[in-house]
């Protein structure tokens, strides 16, 4: 055979690998605090998040596929995936206000940031000594991001920055933002943005965060008044942003997502063992065949998302970059998402309709799960904006206008 | 793990794929109408080509390849809309043309019944072999897929005993994995004909295929395509390698994404193709009605859903 075929097997050192991290989890997770802070504690879950990811990073579990150089594991793709599965299973807490740093800042720097904006930042992700935020869209521009207006006007090797981001999520709590800025105005719009490196304690920066539909502060809006900048943390070129931004996305879009899809799949087994609980006159909302199989159903849904995230692993470590696999994943993600929603509100009944766990019924995690889905269509590009990028860059279908 | 095929794999795919162009362009797919399916001329380029003897071990005159090799060459069948009892007459592992029936699942339906050369039976507790000649059926006149003719049985021998239940458990779940590369390359094929028109056909001075609502639906005809795939190539990588996995739910999982993407992506087609698609000229409807009749072959989707259900 020319090559070794397609397969799913661990090789032998991920298997040693998983063997590994699965006694290490059974060891440490016991010692860890179960229950991550409410909603309304963002300082307590930066503390509770930053100090697992602490933890992982002095047992050689951070960064599995970036260098050792930045701190890193230095181990495969496929590893990080296997990371990822154990963690799960495990009930490892997940990344939470690390999201940005691990998934999508981090990995930008990692693959666009000089050699010393890597060394200042990417082990310090790692530890959970950094906190990131993302502060790309703005009140004008959301889908049409490269209309941004926030300003960056350099003055000697200061960016000098005004205007204002939104749906900033974790700002709060954050020491660094990812941020886009408009360095020239003159420019076509994708042309004059830069991406910066911006700390959140600097002069001018101003948070106020916003109430979401799940009744939390997840994300604000920021204010930005004569915030100045070294010009030193810009990553790439000045007016090379809108590039290095499509680097974020394909980290967003692509990879990001997983460790909540396979949440979900917990989800899902976790939804079924309440359905045996809630009662329908003498019998269980597990007995009526229809939700049931709607069960079944969803889970193969989610089967085939696992799968699929598998392909699109293996097609990045043969080309070196996630591709639009990513949105293809995102756009069944987000849909699969709001089904299983719908599916919680008929099989909790009545239970739906409290955030909290009713008469021991562990029922607050799936309405909480349902008003999380439908964020899920709309942050990270919308399914609108997904489904363009699909038809127009896969599909090869003219654009409008 | 290395969840891409390799370069044997393309080759085995390409290869399959310029067979069927060669040999089952469209105007022969429907040509094949007139001999219920099955023309036994094409049917032995199959057989030469070791469509139906793929998995079987070389020792046994077979070409002894891996179920994940099965999947890419009957994805390419689906692709190409070949008719016939394609799935039945693999598990049998023979060169003949063979069908499969289950008996609780009444009314007993029977497809391609007057080419059959042989006829299996899966039973609740094993399987079992019927002439097809003494089979009593009555021809539906009005199939739906004008490709995938039946007859209603009207009086199903018992027959004789030729496999216990552990084997009709594997053919049941062989023919939900092939059935569903069936229905993958269906989906793709359906796809690509809609895609193909979204950008010839010009309305408003422009072609449809710019206007939104139109780019959308063929966006998600390629995420349900991409979904099922994962999902396909999985099951068959499974069952090569059981350790990797739940054989039965791997399989399941295959089977309905596979069944969901085939049907939607067939109805999506037709919409795409605005009145022309409501056409029996037009491709579309012979995709989505295959996607029918494979649907409910090999377990419906609630039957492998519940399956999943009771494997969480
Ligand atoms: C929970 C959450 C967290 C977020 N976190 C962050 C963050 O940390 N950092 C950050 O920068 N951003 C964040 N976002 C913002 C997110 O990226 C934007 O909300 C998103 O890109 C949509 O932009 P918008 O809200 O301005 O909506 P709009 O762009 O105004 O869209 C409104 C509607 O119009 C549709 N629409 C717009 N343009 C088109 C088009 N061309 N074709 C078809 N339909 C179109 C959209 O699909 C949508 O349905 C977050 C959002 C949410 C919900």
């Amino acid at each position: 055979m020319a090559g070794v075929a397609m397969n799913l097997r661990d090789s032998d050192s991920d298997a040693a690998f998983r063997a590994e991290l699965r006694g290490w989890l059974a060891e440490a997770l016991p010692g860890f605090p179960p229950d991550r802070p409410g909603e309304d504690d963002w300082q307590g879950r930066r503390e509770y998040d930053t100090a697992w990811q602490r933890t992982l990073f002095e047992a050689g579990y951070a960064g599995i596929a970036w260098s050792e150089e930045v701190g890193g594991r230095g181990a495969t793709p496929t590893e990080q995936l296997i990371f990822l599965e154990e963690a799960e299973k495990a009930g490892a807490p997940y990344v939470g206000v690390n999201f940005v740093g691990l998934l999508h800042a981090g990995p930008t720097l990692y693959a666009e940031a000089s050699v010393e904006q890597k060394a200042a930042h990417l082990p310090r992700i790692l530890r959970g000594d950094e906190v990131w935020c993302q502060g790309f869209s703005e009140p004008s521009a959301g889908s049409d991001l490269a209309s941004l207006r926030t300003r960056a006007i350099r003055d000697g090797d200061e960016y000098v920055i005004n205007g204002s981001k939104i749906w900033t999520s974790h700002a709060q709590v954050a020491d660094y933002c990812e941020m886009l800025v408009r360095t020239d105005p003159d420019a076509s719009k994708h042309r004059g943005i830069s991406w910066l490196i911006v700390p959140m304690a600097t002069a001018g920066i101003d948070v106020r965060p916003l109430k979401t539909i799940v009744g939390g502060s997840e994300f604000s809006e920021v204010f930005l008044d004569n915030v100045r900048v070294p010009v030193a943390n810009r990553v790439g070129d000045e007016n090379d942003g809108w590039r290095v931004a499509m680097v974020t996305f394909s980290f967003e879009r692509g990879t990001a997502f997983v460790g909540e899809m396979l949440q979900s799949m917990q989800l899902v087994r976790d939804l079924a063992q309440v359905a045996k609980k809630v009662t329908r006159g003498s019998a269980t909302a597990w007995d009526d065949a229809g939700l049931r199989r709607e069960i079944g159903h969803l889970s193969a849904g989610l089967d085939a998302l696992w799968a699929l995230t598998k392909r699109n692993v293996s097609q990045a470590s043969r080309n070196g970059v996630p591709g639009v696999g990513g949105s293809v994943f995102k756009l069944h993600y987000s849909e699969t998402r709001h089904r299983l929603g719908e599916l919680t509100m008929r099989v909790l009944d009545r239970a739906s309709l409290s955030m909290l766990d009713v008469s021991g019924l562990r029922s607050g995690k799936h309405v909480e799960g349902h008003l999380h889905a439908i964020s899920i269509s709309i942050a990270a590009g919308t399914s609108q904006i997904q489904r363009n990028i699909v038809a127009e860059r896969v599909l090869g279908l003219p654009k409008d206008r | 793990m290395d969840f891409e095929l390799s370069g044997d794999q393309v080759d085995l795919q390409e290869g399959m794929r310029k067979l069927c162009e060669g040999r089952f362009p469209m105007e022969t797919v429907r040509e094949l109408e007139a001999s219920d399916g099955v023309d036994r001329a094409l049917w032995s380029e199959l057989v030469d080509a070791g469509v139906f003897t793929l998995r079987a071990p070389e020792a046994d005159g077979g070409v002894g390849l891996g179920s994940a090799e099965s999947v890419l060459v009957f994805e390419e069948l689906g692709r190409a809309c070949v008719p016939g009892p394609l799935v039945a007459s693999e598990i049998a592992a023979s060169n003949e043309v063979v069908g499969i029936v289950e008996r609780a699942r009444g009314p007993v339906v029977i497809e391609y019944w007057n080419v059959l050369d042989r006829l299996l039976v899966l039973e609740s507790n094993g399987i079992a072999e019927v002439d097809p000649a003494s089979v009593v059926a009555a021809r539906s006149e009005h199939p739906v897929d004008p490709l995938t003719p039946i007859w209603i049985a009207e009086r199903l021998p018992t027959g004789v005993q030729v496999g216990d239940g552990e084997l009709a458990s594997r053919v049941r779940l062989n023919g939900a994995l092939l059935t569903a590369a069936i229905q993958l390359g269906l989906s793709e094929a359906v796809l690509d004909v809609a895609v193909a028109y979204a950008k010839e056909r010009q309305q408003f001075d422009r072609p449809i295929g710019s206007f939104q609502a139109v780019k959308h639906m063929l966006a998600d005809m390629l995420v349900r395509t991409e979904v099922a795939r994962a999902a396909v190539y999985a099951a068959g990588v499974t069952i090569d390698d059981p350790s990797v996995g739940d054989v039965d739910r791997a399989v399941s999982a295959a089977k309905i994404t596979a069944g969901d993407a085939a049907v939607k992506n067939g109805k999506a087609a037709i919409q795409v193709h605005g009145g022309m698609g409501f056409t029996w000229e037009v491709d579309a409807h012979l995709y989505l009605k295959r996607a029918w009749a494979l649907d409910t072959a090999f377990g419906s989707p609630d039957f492998h859903s519940e399956l999943l259900a009771t494997r969480l």
